[in-house]
């Protein structure tokens, strides 16, 4: 089993939506209904569900399905597919290359440049870090126990220091010191505050000009959202170029259904995913995983 | 943020209106509606269901009130059973005869719990009393330099220690005792509910300080969810309430309905920005008329209140009217205006936004425009505009650091709004007196439509913000 599968199953052996559902051998009205509520309580929103149920019964006329255990499988291929709709590759181009860190308030954007510090680390690759939250209170300290703890240089402005400006530093540092990778952190800010949407347009166009490449914009989103993650993936998307999506928390009783809706109507893939709280629990998404997981389950004892 | 929910239900409401007696299917096809915005609001499954069966009941023995209307009889059950799950009362916290009165935070990772903390502690210190805060988050990277600085900008202590969350806790509690300090709050790791080692400690630290309130801290933003993570906490802590924070996104914020009808706590306070003043006490019927579209009157006018001169108000008011209205008395109204707060948050909680009315969109640098423009005027431009030439235009645009164009258009605007001031009291009179010349059966509809806009009047501040007032200063 996967790590994504055994992280996520342990929450799933308690909370599987879908137990209920695979033991109903019968086709009766009540398995449809059942089917859409599940999706609907792992936050994949009524639209979304809808839709997927009625695809759903189109093809079990068509191909005459009368078990559930079948269509559940026709179900899981459906996910499967919105899901591997967008390329997933991670862009490190660049010198250096520079991944910029967005998303709301709490998502987790500074614990996973953390994680991912570590992760680069551990495939033998320097990372700079850029202490970009110049709002939060002591939100660099935050990052900086990261850097100390991966052994990785932090580049930090002072307080309430223009954020784009510690990231420009931190790229052309990066670049003179012929290091790969920068990890750009940013404040938390709700996507309905029009001024600071701008700033992140003035961030990534000022890192723009910098000695690297801006090759990822990574939007954090908590899998505990519910239908807002859709709303928040737009506005973002309309003020930066996001590449893809971090989905955090996953280790949590949560299920993060958003992401479907997320995929098909702007189509920004997941890439990475977060299921814990130690430096080494973010990983690469993968869909037949994460579909498989969301089914996951076993038998009460 | 409820917008969404609340052209729901206008949809909903608006087709209603055109129908006559309802039969039970329609109602309950109506129900199915209200059912699908619940949950596109992120109300719980569960929580939904129960709403669409109990409105259902409601509307059912509503049917022997035959003077309602069916539309009014089905938004009174949708409103009486919002307000009856988010909770008629709000908390009143009483203080601990022995000192200190002891509040635990608890609540997943991220939803704000050490900036409102500090909030709680602003709160409490504006009520006068003295907080101390317990910095006990020793798990996150930094919890605690984020508790010290934002409480060292608002002059407030904060104890904590790197040992064990437990014994910070009681230790901070000793410590509040020995300096005197009468309130204590306590911030916390995040957690997740499955977690079982970290639901434990945060047991045992509620076992070791005995708080007098154990608040659960839920993000407006939650999903499905929020049932589940509230009833998690309140089996494991027993919850007195709950705060709920980011409300100043656009979540529409089912996970408050859904974690109030679970734990059947209240939610005590609402934070709404991120400025450490952006925190309120929770009014669960406003916000259940805020669903229901009707906007957030009384907060509203309760800011209002707070923030304007109300002689100065009334004085500026008869200038309207005569209109002897000057650029002075303008900016004295716009400089009243600021004092309630941002432009967002008072637009926001107005009824009856345009559909496609956004309040972030309002411009607050504009406002800014606007007053350094006034105040580079001469008192003698200020109190008769039409003196302003091309010279003195060039002037005041230079001295203000704006452009002439802009000069230009405030005047413009200011003539603009001078003349619907005169104008909006003017015809009223002249049409009541011509609605009285005239035969009785002449015009019913248009008289009664007049009537509800004098009560409008009447009844006071809402109705004379005009919106498209806001929309000038934003184009």
């Amino acid at each position: 089993m996967s790590r994504i599968s055994e992280e996520i199953s342990k929450t799933r052996n308690r909370f599987s939506l879908f137990s209920k559902l695979q033991k109903n051998r019968d086709l009766g009205p009540d398995f449809w209904k059942e089917a859409e509520e599940m999706l609907i309580q792992a936050d994949v929103g009524v639209k979304t569900s809808v839709s997927l149920i009625a695809e759903l019964k189109d093809l079990s006329k068509k191909q005459k399905l009368t078990s559930s255990q079948d269509l559940i499988e026709c179900l899981k291929e459906n996910l499967k597919k919105v899901l591997s709709a967008s390329e997933r590759n991670l862009n490190v181009v660049g010198n250096p290359a520079v991944w910029i860190f967005v998303g709301v308030n709490g998502v987790g954007k500074t614990t996973s440049i953390g994680k991912l510090a570590f992760w680069r680390k551990s495939l033998g690759f320097q990372v700079v870090m850029a202490a970009g939250d110049t709002f939060r209170a002591a939100a660099a300290e935050q990052l900086e126990k990261w850097a100390q703890e991966c052994n990785s240089i932090l580049i930090r402005g002072g307080e309430g220091a223009d954020p784009s400006s510690v990231i420009f530093d931190a790229i052309e540092h990066a670049h003179s010191a012929s290091i790969p990778l920068v990890l750009a952190d940013t404040a938390g800010r709700l996507h309905t505050k029009t001024n600071l949407m701008e700033e992140l347009s003035k961030i990534e166009r000022v890192a723009g000009k910098g000695s690297g490449t801006v090759t990822e914009i990574l939007l954090t989103l908590d899998a505990t959202t519910g239908q807002n993650g859709l709303e928040q993936a737009k506005k973002f998307a309309a003020a930066v170029d996001v590449t893809g999506i971090i989905l955090t928390k996953l280790d949590s009783s949560s299920r993060g259904g958003i992401i479907f809706a997320i995929q098909e109507e702007i189509g920004i893939p997941v890439k990475f995913i977060g299921i814990g709280e130690g430096s080494q629990d973010l990983i690469q998404f993968d869909p037949d995983d994460f579909v498989e997981a969301l089914f996951d389950f076993q038998p009460e004892n | 943020m409820f917008d969404t929910l609340t052209d729901r239900l206008g949809d909903i409401f608006g087709r209603l209106k055109s129908k006559g007696r309802l039969s039970e299917s329609q109602i309950s096809d109506v129900l199915d509606e209200v059912r699908i915005a619940l949950l596109e609001a992120d109300v719980n499954l569960e929580v939904a269901k129960n709403f669409q069966e109990n409105v259902f009941s409601r509307c059912l023995e509503a049917e022997i009130h035959k003077a309602l209307n069916p539309a009014q009889q089905v938004i009174k059950a949708v409103n009486e059973e919002l307000i009856s799950i988010l909770g008629g009362e709000s908390l009143t916290i009483s203080f601990a005869k022995k000192s200190p009165t002891i509040i635990l935070l608890a609540g997943l990772q991220g939803v704000g719990k050490t900036t409102n903390a500090v909030k709680l502690a602003k709160w409490f210190k504006s009520q006068g009393r003295n907080p101390l805060l317990i910095g006990a988050d020793l798990q996150r990277p930094a919890a605690v330099e984020q508790l010290r600085t934002l409480a060292k900008s608002i002059d407030i202590p904060v104890f904590s220690q790197n040992n064990d969350p437990v014994a910070v806790a009681s230790q901070g509690i000793e410590e509040a005792r020995q300096t005197g300090r009468d309130v204590v709050i306590c911030d916390t790791a995040g957690r997740l509910t499955i977690d079982e080692k970290m639901m434990q400690e945060i047991r045992e630290i509620s076992d070791a300080i005995e708080p007098h309130y154990t608040f659960l801290v839920v993000d407006a933003m939650t999903g499905q969810d929020a049932a589940n993570i509230a009833e998690s906490f309140d089996n494991k802590l027993s919850l007195d309430a709950m705060i709920l924070t980011k409300l100043d996104g656009d979540a529409r914020g089912g996970a408050a309905l859904s974690a109030k009808s679970v734990v059947g706590k209240p939610i005590a306070f609402a934070s709404t920005g991120e400025n450490i003043d952006d925190f309120e006490q929770f009014h669960p019927d406003r916000l259940a008329s805020r669903i229901l579209g009707m906007g957030d009157v009384l907060t509203l006018i309760e800011k209002a209140e707070v923030a304007f001169d109300e002689e100065e108000t009334k004085r500026a008011t008869q200038k309207l009217i005569s209109g002897q209205f000057t650029l002075e008395d303008f900016l004295d109204q716009m400089q009243q205006l600021k004092k309630m707060g941002p432009m967002e948050n008072i637009i926001g909680m107005m009824p009856d936004l345009p559909p496609g009315a956004d309040p972030s969109d309002v411009d607050e640098s504009r406002l800014v425009r606007m007053e350094a423009i006034i105040t580079s005027m001469t008192s003698e431009e200020r109190n008769s505009p039409a003196i302003i030439d091309g010279s003195r235009r060039s002037r005041i645009a230079k001295g203000s650091g704006t452009s002439v164009q802009e000069v230009s258009l405030l005047l413009k605007q200011f003539k603009e709004i001078k003349r619907m001031m005169k104008g909006s009291v003017k015809p009223r009179k002249k049409n009541k007196r011509k609605g009285s010349n005239k035969r009785k059966k002449s015009k019913p509809s248009s008289r009664v439509k007049q009537k509800s806009q004098l009560d409008d009047l009447d009844s006071g501040t809402v109705g004379e913000f005009d919106l498209s007032e806001f929309g000038t200063f934003s184009n």
